[in-house]
């Protein structure tokens, strides 16, 4: 099964609530799989901060005083690094590749989960509702916030086989469903040079619209492109952090339904994920039509 | 149970207290459920002449192998409404998912609003009123029973339709295999007209097109003769 939640806000009152909402849609989604969870969060002011790139390392062991000085001396300019319950995020005011580049040079075995400027990915095994509790999630705010519940059948269940996959900078997917060519399409692209953390077919998919994207395209050609290059089922949510855009299979196999308000724009594999947001009972729900790319763009950049 | 008028908030009352409730042997009234926030398999199995009146969207499975039962859901109902049903009517006053009405054997299913992908997949003598459009894939294998549509339809409607009746108002982006354009005769016309009255509508029935099965799949042809 698993479960897909993504709230994209618009009205900036509504920025510190974000986590809360996220946390409930999470959790309500919770029934779809709960072996493992992940969550991106765009514009927390600690996670991510501002005019900073943030890198997530996925893993229990590390230290972030330790993380901090390493990376540090690595990228040969301050790093600041805090641990979020199991996850440590990195962030300096470095451009993605050079951060990642120090991060690869410090640590090169460890689980990178995502990168990017104003972009906080934290992911782990267990239950959504106990990781939610361990991030802290219901206290953090943004603007946008993506989430995933997952009930494994592609790949293992450890971190890197959870969603989200956020392997361009600023960038984020998660998907519902199953892609049947993903072998395929992996081989070609590691023979492109694309480095993959896991066996997981939703990599392949986040790898692709990742390329895509650094070709030039706009989010909505990328998924395009996607649909025209994967077979399977899928219910996918990509964000970056401008954008956020829905695209389903061609037999729209997989549940989805989107709700707008002119406060926000959220999507789930079921209504009861949305039926909690505020003013979700005058807004305007719908379920997207298979193959038809939904995209929405924040309006501006909050100071 | 006897009632008038009970309410059942699901905020409050675990949804399967409810459905018990609704089985209860004798059952008659009329019943109002609340706060179902997207819950699933609300309002199932019910096997008596009462009224049930959900306030709100609800999730999977709705109203499914409804008997007897007049269910009203004002909101938005999720995938596989009144799936089975038997007899009775369902009501929804907006959108339903995909599959809604599946395998339908009797009674009237409304949906006044969209309906998603395969409204009415494998039918067999449910009645289905659709408001709205409905999704690609709508009566697939329908056996028997009546599938109007007021709006338009999506790919590949009646694909592999057997002798299930379709009338479409809009038009349907294409027509699958073995589902053909037929005839409106006056029986046709008459037949029409009942379902949208039932349902609660006006409509002139001479702006629909009646389609059905072409009956060339009844035959299996082994040959490869294409």
């Amino acid at each position: 099964m698993c479960g897909i939640v993504g709230l994209h806000l618009r009205n900036p009152e509504l920025y510190p609530r974000l986590g809360e909402l996220l946390t409930g849609m999470l959790c309500e989604m919770q029934d779809r799989g709960a072996d493992s969870a992940g969550i991106a969060v765009y514009g927390h002011h600690e996670w991510a901060p501002a005019g900073r790139c943030t890198v997530s390392l996925i893993d229990e062991g590390l230290d972030a005083g330790e993380v901090g000085a390493a990376l540090t001396t690595a990228l040969g300019d301050r790093v600041h690094a805090a641990h979020v319950g199991g996850v440590v995020l990195a962030h300096a005011e470095a451009s993605p590749t050079a951060l990642m580049a120090a991060v690869r040079t410090a640590y090169p075995d460890v689980l990178v989960g995502g990168f990017g400027e104003d972009l906080a990915v934290l992911k782990g095994v267990g239950t959504p509702r106990a990781l939610a509790e361990r991030w802290g999630l219901a206290s953090a705010g943004g603007w946008q916030g993506v989430g995933h519940t997952r009930m494994a059948t592609e790949s293992a269940v450890t971190p890197a086989g959870a969603h989200p996959y956020a392997v361009g900078p600023g960038e984020c997917l998660v998907h519902n469903g199953s892609f049947s060519n993903h072998a395929t399409i992996r081989r070609e692209l590691r023979a492109a040079g694309v480095t993959f953390d896991s066996e997981n077919d939703t990599e392949v998919g986040a790898h692709f619209v990742a390329q895509q994207l650094a070709a030039g395209k706009d989010v909505a050609s990328a998924l395009t492109e996607l649909t025209r290059t994967f077979d399977g089922f899928y219910t996918l949510l990509v964000s970056d952090r401008d954008s956020f855009a829905v695209v389903r299979d061609a037999i729209a196999c997989k549940p989805a339904v989107i709700a707008e308000t002119g406060d926000w724009v959220a999507m789930a594999s079921e209504y009861r994920a949305l039926a909690h947001l505020p003013g979700i009972a005058s807004a305007r729900i719908w379920e997207p039509e298979p193959e038809v790319i939904y995209a929405w763009t924040r309006a501006a950049v909050p100071a | 149970m006897s009632a008038a008028d009970t309410t059942f908030d699901l905020a409050r009352v675990p949804l399967r207290e409810v459905n018990q409730a609704l089985h209860a042997p004798g059952l008659s009234g009329s019943f109002v459920i609340e706060g179902a926030a997207g819950a699933h398999n609300v309002a199932v199995g019910l096997d008596a002449p009462v009224s049930v009146t959900v306030e709100g969207h609800v999730g999977y499975y709705a109203a499914g192998m409804n008997q007897q039962a007049e269910v009203t859901i004002h909101g938005n109902a999720g995938t596989g409404l009144a799936e089975n049903m038997m007899s009775g009517s369902v009501h929804v006053t907006g959108n339903a998912s995909q599959s809604a009405g599946a395998t339908g054997r009797g009674g009237l299913l409304v949906i006044d609003g969209d309906a998603g992908a395969r409204c009415g997949i494998s039918l067999k003598g449910l009645d289905i009123v659709v408001g709205g459009s409905v999704g690609h894939m709508s009566a697939f294998m329908a056996q028997r029973g009546r599938l109007v549509v007021r709006g338009d339809a999506g790919e590949a409607l009646g694909d592999s339709v057997y002798e299930a009746r379709i009338y479409l108002r809009g038009t349907a982006t294409s027509l699958g295999a073995d589902c053909v354009e037929k005839a409106m005769g006056p029986e046709h016309l008459a037949e029409l007209a009942g379902l949208l009255k039932a349902a609660g509508y006006d409509d002139d029935p001479t702006t629909y097109t009646r389609l059905g099965s072409a009956r060339t799949l009844y035959h299996f042809h082994a040959d490869n003769s294409y």
